[in-house]
Formats: structure tokens, C-alpha cells, sequence
């Protein structure tokens, strides 16, 4: 809770403050928001959430409801938790000799890349977990009523495991929407605004991380102000989406 | 998920019972093999950073052999590379990260789902995910200028002079107080962890089905043993999971172990002492490493963790199963 | 959930504007405050943005290689040698320089005298106390306290670390034997603070600690800093006009690709600390339209970035040496036709 406090001690005054929504990052000295951090970062981090998670699904069902015990099955489970703890600056590594070095530009899409990479292991991961946890007796009902085993999955596995797969996608956003080294050799970041995802793209964290390490105090309350902002649209998302979950129960 | 949610709101048990087989198991065989396609998908994307590794570090590899693992030497002007000091101590790191983080994150959970009031749950719920949304370089920053001043100012001299003299332990906890160090690493660490254990701790708890703890309460049992028979048993998988999450954030973390960690190559028995890890090494140098060797010595190490991590996953599985051969034998 | 990511997405395809030509360098972390106001200015000014982005100087030089930008930026200059082989032309922007802070009580800023060979003796650990008789013999009338010496350094490659390593290797053979020079060296003694706002944290919080920072952080942290002696035999402070000299003092004509590190600089009032910061860009220019448009910006910025450079600290180029550059200019880069861009 402590750090929490220090957190919005230190960025809630630059929260407060209506530039940081509509402004560029500006030169130290000069006045200005985060706009282009922001979005530059929403459109990197859904990007990277929408390759990364129907892929982490997916996989996690396979390995849960038909891989089970089977070699591929074991030893991808294996390499996934590997993976898990992968230094997020190899991710970016990766992505920047399979795509930067050859496209020649950084980009927005190879930042979503790498951050799809560290999202999908995540999910993979509480994905299975999840489905296996689910009692066999609801599997065995269902089949018992003549439902293909893909309808069963998606209709029955997926309802009673929901809340824990997305609990594993919210992880996974926290963790990504944070992250500074994977984007650094691939989004890079950019000054100004631009949404285009063939262009340098602009980013909370590089932003916030860049602003910290100056010695210019007007940069540093933009970076706390910036650091509260991660953390409050993580949690509202977080919140938005389990409202919207129990509610169907 | 958003192409889940349609079918799953329009669905109705009647519905699909009326399906014909024949239909259902040509829509079997497609799902089956489009989620084995999307795993192998994940099987290649992961062997692929593997082998991008093994190609960097080629340089490396090849000069220092398994030297590399062992030689204490880190010394970028002379191009003489060794991993003994990043290893030990993200090794040392994670150690205490998950000695403090797995008990309090099972507490929490345990609190969470058994013990918490309902209008308790909420509240304390949302604490723990905004704990894991803040970004891992406010832990750093945090860390570093607000939590390891204090720590300097107040714990490491009382740990010095309560431990410092115990013989054996002693060696642990001696050296000057510096407030940076492995201990205050390690200890940044599991506050970053708790919440990504105990959130999945508290999810897995709770899909244990009711009937299963009630009937145990029904017997006579106390929380505690309900917890420890039957909803940890009947969760194993999955609080494995957890921890293996955390575990994985602990020893990949870059950002906040490299603000606190102190970053010497210097092999130190004290925990107070600065020491490095593999991934701040790599945080700390990689933007910055000029010269083919040091490049792929940098790359090396990021291989030695996903090394580490093969070993310590190797090693849980095995724990588990004789675990789970022990309690086989048991019934 | 992913609805809003979903219309974020769509919205970021139809508005992404057209540029004409978009510049993008990446590079040192140094000079990052100082080019981000000037392409600010610039924008303003012309229309044309140019981003830069802090990468470290290590990637700067390897994404120009790359080609994946269209310009790198270094703390470090590239030898002669190492420019041939790859084809790139540096050139220096701003100037800027290590200043040793240190943390001991009653001895106020500018008051505590240090020479490099005994910074050298301090970073070897071979010099442990304040009141040591090598600096008690510099500082004549100055209280020196018992304390012990508590060693900062930076944790991460640097090129703070580079010109810092470089200017102790020049004063002492057994610091150049020993440790050398480099953007990450191995410290015989000490702890590593990550940047230099962790280096300078670090010496605030520890009682008799010394660690060297850029001028900058030194000033805008409002550190105790220590007086230097240089070439000339004068203990300096380290300043704008300091740093001027040095550069000024300078033999870039006779230095082959520029590569000139002003550390030890000849020349009266000359801070002994210095060093230049880099622009890297290929010879010859697959798209010369960018590489006009990155020339147009270095231009002005010699030419009305002084005042914005000053602001922040930084000490911009003397006259002379833009002269020279632009001739480099002139006379090396090419497109692929042969036909010179500036």
C-alpha cells in the first residue's frame, strides 16, 4: 500500500492535470502531456493483445483438453514455463533481428510482436491451468448429451474457467503494459503523435522511463504522472472486465 | 475471445443436444487440430528464440566453452567473460523472493477465500491487482528512493548486529549496511510477486467445488486442515502454476532488480553485499556493448537463464511427482 | 474488452497522416534532453519532425549499421579505422563533460581539489580515506574528515563510464594497466548505480561518497563538486565556459574522422573532463532526401540551438568547429549517384 501511496503522491498532481491527455511529450523546460504516449501505448498494448491472447487460448485448450499427457503436449507446457521467465529484453531481441533488422524501420506492430510474445506464454499457461481444474463430471455431462467435444469446450469448459483465463489475460496485460525493454529495440518511441502502426510509435513506458533518468524535474513529475496513469487503466480495465463477466452469471 | 462470447450468450442446452453427431464431429476434428495448430504454433515461436539465442552466444560459446559458467571474471575492457556472479545471484534473488512471497501470497489467498468478510473481498481483491499493475520500474524507482533508505536506516543495522554475530549464519548478514544490495533486491522481488501468486492462488481456490470443502467442514474439520487436505490437494496444478509464474517474473525481472541490486561482479557471501543478475547484466549493458564478444556474452547469459529455468522447472516437476507417488501411497 | 483496443486499432489506420519525409535517429542517452528540444523548436518552426530516441550508444551505432535509422548518435567517436569499414561519417553536436561529485561533510562545492592521478588512486581503491596525505596535500586548509572513501560508479555501459575511464587511463599508467577504458569497465572497487540519477542518489545518501555524473545532473541536483586540475596546471570548476574551452582548445583539423575525445584538453581554463557527443551517418545515402532533411535540421541547430542548448545545460559547438563540419559535409556525403547532398 505504501508504495501505492508514493505512487499517486508523487504522480497525482501531474494526473490531475488536463495537458497530459491532449499534449505532446514535451522538450525538458516546456509544458506538455503524454497524448501521443498514450496513445501510442493503447494501441500497441491491444494490438499485442489481440494476437497474443486467442493464440495463448487456444494453445492452453489444446493442451488441456486434448494434449493432456502427450509428448508435444508435455514438452510444450515445458518450453512455455521456460519462456515465462524470459528476460523481457531477449523477447525484444528476437523480434528485432526476425523483423526490424529486415523490415529496416521500427515499427509499432514489432513492439505489439514482442509484447504478444511474453502476453502468450502467460495465457497459455493459467489457460491450461484453468481448464484442468474444471470438473471432469461437467465435461462428462455434456457429452452425455450429445455435445460434440468442441461445443463442450467452448460452451462448458470455457463458462466455469472464465474468470481464471481472464485473470490470466489481465496478468498478462499488467505485465506487458509496463514493460520498457522489449518496445525499446522495436516501437522505439516517438516525439510526436502518430497512430501508424509502420512508424516508430510512441509509448508509455519508454517515455516514463526515459523521463525518470533525467535530470529535469518537470520531466520526472510527467514520468510519476505517467506511472500512476499505467497503473489506474490497468486496473480499470481490470475492473470493467469483472463487472462485465460476474454479471452473466 | 471476443468470437467466444457470441456462441456462448446464444447457447442453450437444448440446442445442443439437437445437433446431429455427424456434424459435431467434423466441427470436433477441425477445433481439435486448430488448437494443436495455435500449440505448435507456440512449440515453434518458443523454440525458435532458443535457437535465435544459441546463434547470438555462437561467439561466446565457442571461445569460453563451460568455462564461461564458472570463471567469477567480468571485465568488458580485456573481453573476459564469466557468469559465476550473474547466475548466483539471480539464483540468491529468486530464492528470497519465493522464501517471502509463496507463504504471504498463500496467506492472502487463504484470507481471501476463506476467512475475508464479504464486503472485505472486494476491496482487499483489487488492492492485490493494482499491486501487480504498477509497472516494474515505479518498484525500482520506489526501491530505490524511498524503500532503500529506510532499510539502510533501520532494519539492515539491527539485522547486522541481531544475526551478524550468530557463527554461520553470520556471514549472511555481515558488511556494511548500503541499503542496495541482494537482500533488498530479493526483497523488491517478492513484493512484485505476491500479487501474480496470489491472485491465481485465490482463482484456483476458489473453482474448488463447494460440496468438496463442506463435506470436510461437515466431519469436523478446522479451516486449516480443509485447506491443507483438501483444497491444496485439489488445486496442486494449479498453485504450481502460480508460483511458477512468479517465479518466472523473479528471475526475468530486469528494471526493478536493477535499481536496487547494486550491479557489482563481485561474489559476496553477504546478502547485504551488491551483487547482479543475469537480466539486470543484460539491462544494464546491453544497449551499450560494443565489440562482437561482449554482444554475444550478453546474449550467453540470456541463455543461462532460460537454462536455469529448465533446471529449476525440471526440478519442481520431479517434486511433484513424488509428491504425488508419496500421497498414492499413502491411500 | 478488446472492443476499445479493436476501435483504437481501426482508428489508428485512417488517421495516420502522410509526411513527406519522416527522420528517425537513435543513439546515445546523453544528448536525448537537447535533440528532443530542438526537433521540438524545429517543428514548430518548419513543419518536419524528427524523432530521436535514447537507445544508448551501442545501439545507436548498431541500428545505423543496420540502416534501420536514418542517423546514429554516439557519446563514444568511432575510430578512423572503424568509420572506413563501415562507411560513416561522425561529426560532434554538443559538449558536454563529467563532473566529480562527492558527498562529505563541511566541504562545500568547489572547494575540495583533486588531480587525475589521484581520482585514479581513489577508483582503484588504492586511496580509502578523506584525509589521506595525497589529498590532504592538494587541499591545504580544507577540514578532511577520517571518513572512509565510499567509491560510486555507473552500473549500465555508458559513455559517461567511457570519457570518465578514458580521462583516468590518459593521468595514470596504473589505472590504464589495470582497468582501462571503456563504456563498462571492471571496477576494482565500489557499487554501481543505474544512470546517472542512481549514481548521483547513491552519493547523496552515503556519507563520504565520491562518484562522477554529467554536469547536468550535478547541477540540477544541486551536488557538492570538486575542482580538477588540467593540463595547464589550474584547478577548474566545471562549467559552461569550462567546457567551451576545452572544446575550443581542441586540434579537430588534424583529428581524421573527428574522432577527438576532450578529455586533458590543452588550453587555459579548460575542464579536463570532456567530451563531445556524436552524430553517425553512412556515406553514401540510399535516401537522400532524408539525409538532406537530417542536414537541414543539424544546421539549424548549430546555427539557433545554442541559446535552447544552454537552457539545458548543454555547451554547444564553438563557431570554428561547425565550419569544419559543414565541409565534411560537403566533401564526403554522397548519393548513390556520386552527387554531393549538402
Amino acid at each position: 500500500m505504501w508504495i501505492l501511496g508514493t505512487l499517486f503522491y508523487e504522480g497525482g498532481a501531474a494526473l490531475l492535470r488536463a495537458q497530459l491527455y491532449y499534449q505532446m511529450t514535451p522538450p525538458p523546460g516546456d509544458d506538455g502531456g503524454l497524448a501521443n504516449a498514450i496513445g501510442g501505448s493503447l494501441v500497441i498494448v491491444g494490438t499485442a493483445t489481440l494476437l497474443g491472447t486467442p493464440v495463448g487460448i487456444l494453445a492452453g485448450t489444446y493442451l488441456a483438453e486434448y494434449g493432456k499427457k502427450s509428448w508435444l503436449a508435455a514438452a510444450t507446457r515445458f518450453l512455455n514455463d521456460v519462456l515465462l521467465s524470459a528476460p523481457s529484453i531477449v523477447i525484444g531481441l528476437f523480434v528485432y533481428t526476425v523483423y526490424v533488422a529486415r523490415a529496416k524501420h521500427f515499427s509499432g506492430l514489432a513492439g505489439a510482436i514482442a509484447l504478444a510474445l511474453i502476453v502468450i506464454p502467460v495465457v497459455v499457461r493459467t489457460t491450461d491451468d484453468m481448464l484442468k481444474l474444471v470438473p471432469n463430471s461437467l465435461r462428462e455431462a455434456a457429452v452425455a448429451l450429445g455435445c460434440p467435444t468442441w461445443k463442450m469446450i467452448v460452451l462448458v469448459t470455457y463458462r466455469a474457467a472464465r474468470t481464471g483465463i481472464l485473470t490470466g489475460i489481465l496478468l498478462a496485460l499488467a505485465r506487458i503494459s509496463g514493460e520498457t525493454a522489449p518496445l525499446l529495440f522495436t516501437a522505439l518511441n516517438n516525439q510526436f503523435w502518430s497512430l501508424d502502426l509502420n512508424r516508430p510509435m510512441s509509448n508509455l513506458p519508454t517515455v516514463i522511463f526515459q523521463f525518470a533518468m533525467s535530470p529535469y524535474a518537470d520531466w520526472h513529475r510527467l514520468a510519476w504522472g505517467g506511472a500512476a496513469l499505467i497503473t489506474l487503466a490497468v486496473l480499470g480495465l481490470n475492473d470493467v472486465a469483472r463487472v462485465l463477466f460476474t454479471r452473466k452469471d | 475471445m471476443s468470437a467466444v462470447l457470441p456462441i456462448s450468450e446464444s447457447a442453450r442446452t437444448d440446442e445442443v443436444a439437437a445437433r446431429s453427431p455427424r456434424h459435431g464431429s467434423w466441427g470436433d476434428a477441425l477445433f481439435e487440430n486448430l488448437t494443436r495448430l495455435f500449440a505448435l504454433l507456440v512449440f515453434a515461436l518458443l523454440a525458435a528464440i532458443l535457437i535465435s539465442l544459441v546463434i547470438g552466444s555462437e561467439l561466446t560459446l565457442q571461445k569460453y566453452g563451460l568455462g564461461f559458467l564458472w570463471s567469477a571474471q567480468w571485465d568488458p575492457v580485456q573481453e573476459n567473460f564469466g557468469a559465476l556472479v550473474p547466475i548466483y545471484g539471480t539464483l540468491v534473488t529468486s530464492l528470497i523472493a519465493m522464501l517471502i512471497g509463496v507463504p504471504v501470497s498463500f496467506g492472502i489467498a487463504l484470507f481471501l477465500t476463506e476467512l475475508s468478510p464479504t464486503w472485505l473481498k472486494r476491496p482487499l481483491g483489487t488492492a492485490i491487482e493494482l499491486l501487480a499493475a504498477i509497472p516494474s520500474i515505479i518498484y525500482g524507482m520506489w526501491g530505490l528512493f524511498v524503500f532503500a533508505p529506510l532499510f539502510q536506516a533501520h532494519v539492515q543495522p539491527a539485522l547486522i548486529e541481531s544475526l551478524g554475530s550468530v557463527p554461520g549464519l553470520g556471514r549472511l548478514f555481515a558488511g556494511p549496511p548500503l541499503g542496495i544490495g541482494m537482500l533488498t533486491a530479493g526483497l523488491i522481488l517478492s513484493i512484485m510477486v505476491i500479487p501474480f501468486i496470489a491472485a491465481v492462488m485465490r482463482d484456483v481456490f476458489e473453482l474448488v467445488p463447494p460440496l468438496l470443502k463442506e463435506s470436510a467442514y461437515a466431519l469436523g474439520a478446522t479451516t486449516w486442515e480443509v485447506m491443507w487436505r483438501v483444497v491444496l490437494p485439489y488445486t496442486k496444478v494449479g498453485v504450481v502454476g502460480g508460483i511458477m509464474l512468479g517465479l518466472g517474473r523473479a528471475l526475468g525481472e530486469t528494471m526493478a532488480v536493477t535499481f536496487v541490486i547494486g550491479n557489482a561482479y563481485q561474489l559476496a557471501a553477504s546478502l547485504m553485499a551488491p551483487g547482479n543478475s543475469i537480466a539486470s547484466a543484460l539491462a544494464n549493458e546491453f544497449t551499450e556493448a560494443v565489440g562482437d564478444v561482449y554482444f554475444s556474452a550478453l546474449i550467453e547469459l540470456g541463455l543461462l537463464l532460460f537454462l536455469i529455468t529448465t533446471i529449476v522447472l525440471a526440478f519442481s516437476k520431479l517434486l511433484l511427482m513424488r509428491l504425488a507417488r508419496h500421497e498414492g501411497a499413502r491411500t | 474488452m478488446l472492443r476499445p483496443f479493436v476501435a483504437a486499432a481501426a482508428l489508428a489506420a485512417c488517421v495516420a497522416p502522410a509526411f513527406a519525409v519522416d527522420i528517425t535517429g537513435a543513439g546515445a542517452t546523453f544528448p536525448y534532453p537537447v535533440y528532443a528540444k530542438w526537433a521540438d523548436a524545429y517543428k514548430k518552426e518548419t513543419g518536419v519532425s524528427l524523432n530521436y530516441q535514447s537507445i544508448g550508444s551501442g545501439g545507436g551505432i548498431k541500428q545505423i549499421s543496420a540502416k534501420t535509422v536514418d542517423f546514429g548518435a554516439s557519446d563514444m567517436p568511432l575510430k578512423p579505422e572503424e568509420l572506413e569499414k563501415s562507411g560513416l561519417l561522425q561529426f560532434p553536436t554538443v559538449i558536454g563533460g563529467d563532473v566529480p561529485v562527492v558527498n562529505l561533510k563541511g566541504v562545500a562545492t568547489e572547494e575540495l581539489r583533486l588531480t587525475g592521478e589521484v581520482l585514479a588512486d581513489i577508483y582503484l581503491g588504492k586511496v580509502t580515506k578523506w584525509n589521506d596525505a595525497a589529498i590532504a596535500k592538494l587541499n591545504t586548509g580544507v577540514q578532511l574528515p577520517a571518513t572512509a572513501i565510499s567509491v560510486v560508479h555507473r552500473s549500465d555501459g555508458s559513455g559517461t563510464t567511457f570519457i570518465w575511464t578514458n580521462y583516468l587511463s590518459k593521468l595514470s599508467a596504473d589505472w590504464k594497466a589495470k582497468v582501462g577504458e571503456g563504456t563498462a569497465v571492471n571496477w576494482p572497487t565500489g557499487v554501481g548505480g543505474k544512470g546517472n540519477e542512481g549514481v548521483a542518489s547513491y552519493v547523496q545518501r552515503i556519507d563520504g561518497a565520491i562518484g562522477y555524473v554529467e554536469y547536468a545532473y550535478a547541477k540540477q541536483n544541486r551536488m557538492a563538486v570538486a575542482l580538477v586540475k588540467n593540463r595547464e596546471g589550474e584547478y577548474v570548476a566545471p562549467n559552461a565556459k569550462s567546457f567551451q574551452a576545452a572544446a575550443a582548445g581542441a586540434d579537430w583539423k588534424a583529428s581524421p574522422g573527428m574522432y577527438l575525445i576532450l578529455t586533458a584538453a590543452p588550453g587555459k581554463g579548460a575542464w579536463p573532463i570532456a567530451g563531445a557527443t556524436f552524430i553517425l551517418m553512412h556515406k553514401v545515402q540510399e535516401k537522400p532526401e532524408n539525409a538532406r532533411e537530417v542536414l537541414k535540421f543539424f544546421n539549424w541547430a548549430y546555427d539557433k540551438g545554442d541559446s535552447l542548448a544552454e537552457q539545458l545545460d548543454y555547451v554547444p559547438m564553438p563557431d570554428g568547429v561547425v565550419k569544419l563540419i559543414q565541409a565534411s559535409w560537403k566533401s564526403q556525403l554522397k548519393d548513390p549517384g556520386g552527387k554531393p547532398i549538402y
